[in-house]
């Protein structure tokens, strides 16, 4: 028996399993090593259709990015995936919108009705938002603030869409998160000046490294919090969609309402919390 | 015994996966004590009700980030196995 077991764990073959593989290149490796496992089955001679049932089911699970085509680029082999893919139905999304907005206001009028309406409570709701945590500095910040808040608030709840979240890939967090570290250094460095680099130093000397560390460590907790909840819900839904394939019908609605838009709105607002959080940590006190 | 390398090594995977995610027991109580205070300041002070849920969501989501880290080295080692590479 336990021969078997171990037959069965050793014959999966795991690698295929990759993060951002080509879907054919997928597809081809599962039919090879399918008809690989049976002749190490029949080779064997031993009953393992249970086992095998619940092997192949498990298999159809699918929360990968998948390379949707690829090219050669300085001898290099890049792949345009699903990611990008979502990135840019998002973003076509955003720039329609957008310029939707730009039209309606250059024509505002003075009692706002229908979609200038949308536009104005989606502005005041930002403003108000950024001016809550960062007070007099709230002009400069409200800019990128908002973006983003519409950018990773728009990914997130692509789920709903069919889409593979954007935000689901880490290829996309980091540099989130990176673009939040550059704005709090820079800032801290143009307002602190050399007290930036004595600030590492501060109660006590020996704390230099741990505060280092935890300089450094803000971009990957972040993007990592940002990258887990949403990859986690992508995970969930996927579980649930192939493994109660039969039993799915109508009630995996209320759990995308939970994981794709209530999870995705609060951890968008965390986001930008934290990123106002951080840099107004670094600015000088007003009044 | 039949037990090949690669399959103790799996078989060992998908356990330590399992144990990772003991970690997600420390964000649910702190979450859950978060929830409790931020009800019990609402029912001191039910006029600061936005302030009060949206510094306790802020915390919630900082709490939780212990939890993930658990759950990324669960899939690390489901779908992304660095020891195969080493036998």
């Amino acid at each position: 028996m336990i021969e078997s077991a171990g037959q069965i764990l050793y014959t999966t073959d795991w690698s295929y399993y990759n993060f951002a593989k080509g879907a054919e290149d997928k597809r081809k490796s599962i039919l090879r090593s399918d008809s690989e496992r049976l002749s190490v089955w029949e080779k064997g001679g031993k009953s393992v259709g249970a086992a095998n049932l619940l092997a192949s089911s498990g298999q159809d699970v699918d929360f990968f990015i998948h390379g949707v085509f690829s090219y050669e680029l300085f001898g290099q082999t890049f792949w345009i995936t699903t990611t990008h893919v979502a990135i840019a139905i998002v973003m076509l999304l955003i720039v329609i919108f957008a310029i939707a907005a730009r039209i309606t206001i250059s024509h505002a009028k003075k009692y706002p009705t229908g979609f200038q309406n949308i536009v104005e409570m989606i502005v005041e709701m930002l403003d108000k938002m950024v001016e809550s945590s960062m007070g007099p500095y709230a002009k400069k910040f409200r800019n990128y603030i908002g973006s983003i808040f519409i950018f990773i608030f728009l990914s997130n709840i692509s789920g709903l869409f069919g889409l593979r979240p954007p935000t689901a890939d880490y290829g996309v967090t980091l540099p989130l998160g990176l673009l939040t570290f550059g704005i709090i250094q820079y800032n801290n460095i143009k307002y602190n000046k050399f007290g930036a680099f004595t600030g590492l130093f501060k109660p006590l000397p020996f704390l230099f490294p741990i505060n280092l560390i935890g300089e450094i460590a803000t971009p990957f907790s972040l993007s990592l919090r940002l990258f887990g909840n949403v990859l986690s819900g992508t995970v969930m839904m996927s579980l649930i969609y192939t493994l109660l394939a039969k039993f799915a019908i109508g009630w995996p609605g209320f759990l995308h309402i939970y994981f794709d838009v209530f999870s995705g709105a609060i951890q968008t607002y965390v986001f930008c919390m934290l990123t106002m959080v951080y840099v107004t940590d670094k600015l000088p006190e007003t009044e | 015994m039949g037990i090949t390398d690669k399959g103790l090594v799996l078989a060992c995977s998908a356990i330590g996966a399992g144990l990772a995610l003991i970690a997600g027991i420390g964000p649910g109580v702190g979450q859950g004590i978060a929830a409790g205070h931020g009800a019990a300041a609402v029912g001191r002070n039910p006029g600061a009700k936005g302030d009060i849920t949206s510094t306790m969501l802020l915390g919630q989501a900082v709490a939780e980030t212990t939890g993930l880290y658990g759950l990324a080295i669960a899939f690390i080692l489901l779908f992304a196995n660095p020891l195969i590479g080493k036998l």
